[in-house]
């Protein structure tokens, strides 16, 4: 899957996980989850940030996972004191595991070795609105900077013998240096944003003629499509 | 005279690139080092890696007499050895003043009124208290250089780390610093490029070059040349 076209690779996404939260049955999803997985491992990327990138997820989803089972009205499977759990909230709490998760494999087999200075250039090449793509491009370009305020800082923390605790203490400094790393960010824009100025910029970035092309760039969105509609399909057949 | 911290041919890399290579120093109670060398050259890499914030990946570290190893050992090192960052706008991180001078010796374990009593007490020590209640983003370059320093003094280190301490530093709180270090008895390393402070400060020269520590020495020759300042009130008669 190397070298295909940065936007072929960001339409064929788009078409496939546009398909895959149309899904309303579990064969379907499920199927969606497999082709997902596959692509995944098909895309020779290292197995270990996929997992770690999944484990956000999940977290993420364990809140809906475990509410919808007891919210979703329907006949009761079991009940737990006065609250009963339906089989209609079960079914779409899986539902929504599967589709979630195909889509983010998808995403991560599709776009997962593409930088994301390519990526912005790709999306504003598909006609995505300016705004959004400098705000994906100036985010991923300051999410670095963070991580760099933030590790600087706690190592400026530990050289005066801090030492995390359950204390007041602690948490009082962990406050402290999240309020701290805003008020810089701010700072920091503010300044960025200044620098900027001064070299003239006007609120629009100049498109830098990043070279996208590569192979598949009909192919791609084509076989994309063709995958998406075999899903829809199998869904919607009686 | 004790020996604080002895590097024995430390071999230290960064970002895949060795910066220090077999680098040796020892440095004594009372002794003023100063650390020269070009710009990317590993004297803060040397700093860092005396507190842990670098691994030696070869060579010994003795610092106060043992041999730290891992995370946990450094801890009381750090404790010991203040480290005074490049840029003080990584190290101040309390909304005021006070509360970033008291964070270290709370992390000693002294109680939040002790801890209060002892930043105050620095403060007035340094001539800062009329900046106790200061928000600390708001204090100017120089004030946040003298209170990054009172936050490491105020832990009673007995050995200072000082990287560039004299950067970006106007007249008065040049001479405020000069003034502040020269009456510390505690040992201290610092990194410059400023000779005249070295000058009026160490006690002893090494330079770094190519990844290890080679010993140096002030040299001083009469050289005249023209004395340029600025005036405030423009090009007016004078004496000096």
């Amino acid at each position: 899957m190397n070298g295909i076209a940065p936007r072929a690779r960001l339409l064929s996404a788009f078409i496939l996980i546009l398909a895959v939260v149309s899904l309303r049955g579990l064969m379907a999803q499920g199927a969606a989850l497999g082709l997902a997985l596959i692509l995944a491992l098909l895309s020779g990327q290292a197995v270990k940030p996929l997992l770690h990138r999944l484990a956000h997820v999940e977290g993420f989803m364990a809140l809906l996972l475990l509410m919808l089972p007891f919210t979703v009205p329907g006949p009761p499977l079991a009940s737990l004191g006065p609250l009963n759990v339906s089989a209609e909230g079960l079914l779409r709490a899986l539902g929504i595991a599967l589709k979630v998760n195909a889509a983010v494999l998808l995403g991560f087999a599709l776009l997962g070795a593409v930088e994301p200075v390519r990526l912005g250039h790709a999306a504003r090449r598909l006609g995505v609105p300016v705004r959004l793509v400098q705000l994906f491009l100036f985010t991923t370009r300051y999410i670095e900077l963070f991580r760099d305020e933030i590790r600087r800082r706690r190592e400026a923390m530990r050289a005066r013998a801090f030492v995390r605790r359950s204390s007041l203490h602690s948490f009082r400094s962990y406050g402290n240096l999240a309020g701290m790393v805003l008020v810089r960010a701010l700072e920091k824009a503010q300044r960025v944003e200044e620098a900027m100025r001064c070299r003239a910029f006007d609120g629009r970035l100049p498109a830098i003629g990043l070279d996208d092309r590569g192979r598949g760039e009909i192919a791609c969105p084509a076989l994309a499509l063709f995958a998406g509609a075999a899903l829809v399909l199998l869904d919607r057949m009686p | 005279m004790t020996a604080l911290f002895t590097l024995d041919a430390i071999t230290v890399s960064r970002g895949g690139k060795r910066v220090l290579d077999g680098a040796s120093l020892t440095l004594h109670e009372g002794e003023r080092l100063a650390l020269v060398g070009p710009n990317g050259t590993g004297k803060t890499t040397l700093l860092r890696s005396l507190i842990g914030l670098e691994t030696v990946d070869r060579g010994t570290l003795t610092a106060f007499g043992v041999q730290p190893r891992g995370e946990k050992d450094f801890r009381s090192v750090r404790a010991r050895a203040g480290y005074l960052f490049q840029d003080a706008d990584d190290q101040l991180f309390c909304p005021t003043v006070i509360d970033d001078v008291a964070f270290g010796p709370l992390n000693l374990g002294l109680s939040p009124r002790a801890a209060a009593e002892k930043a105050r007490e620095t403060l007035a020590q340094l001539h800062l208290s009329h900046l106790c209640d200061r928000i600390t983003h708001r204090l100017s370059g120089g004030e946040k250089r003298l209170i990054a320093l009172a936050g490491v003094l105020a832990m009673e280190p007995e050995v200072l780390l000082l990287d560039e301490p004299t950067n970006a530093l106007d007249d008065g709180h040049y001479r405020r610093l000069l003034e502040i270090l020269t009456d510390l008895p505690v040992a201290m390393i610092i990194v410059s490029h400023d000779r005249l402070f070295l000058h009026r400060l160490a006690t002893r020269v090494v330079a770094l070059r190519a990844g290890k520590l080679l010993p140096a020495a002030f040299h001083s020759h009469p050289h005249t040349h023209d004395h340029l300042h600025i005036h405030v009130e423009g090009d007016i008669a004078h004496r000096h």
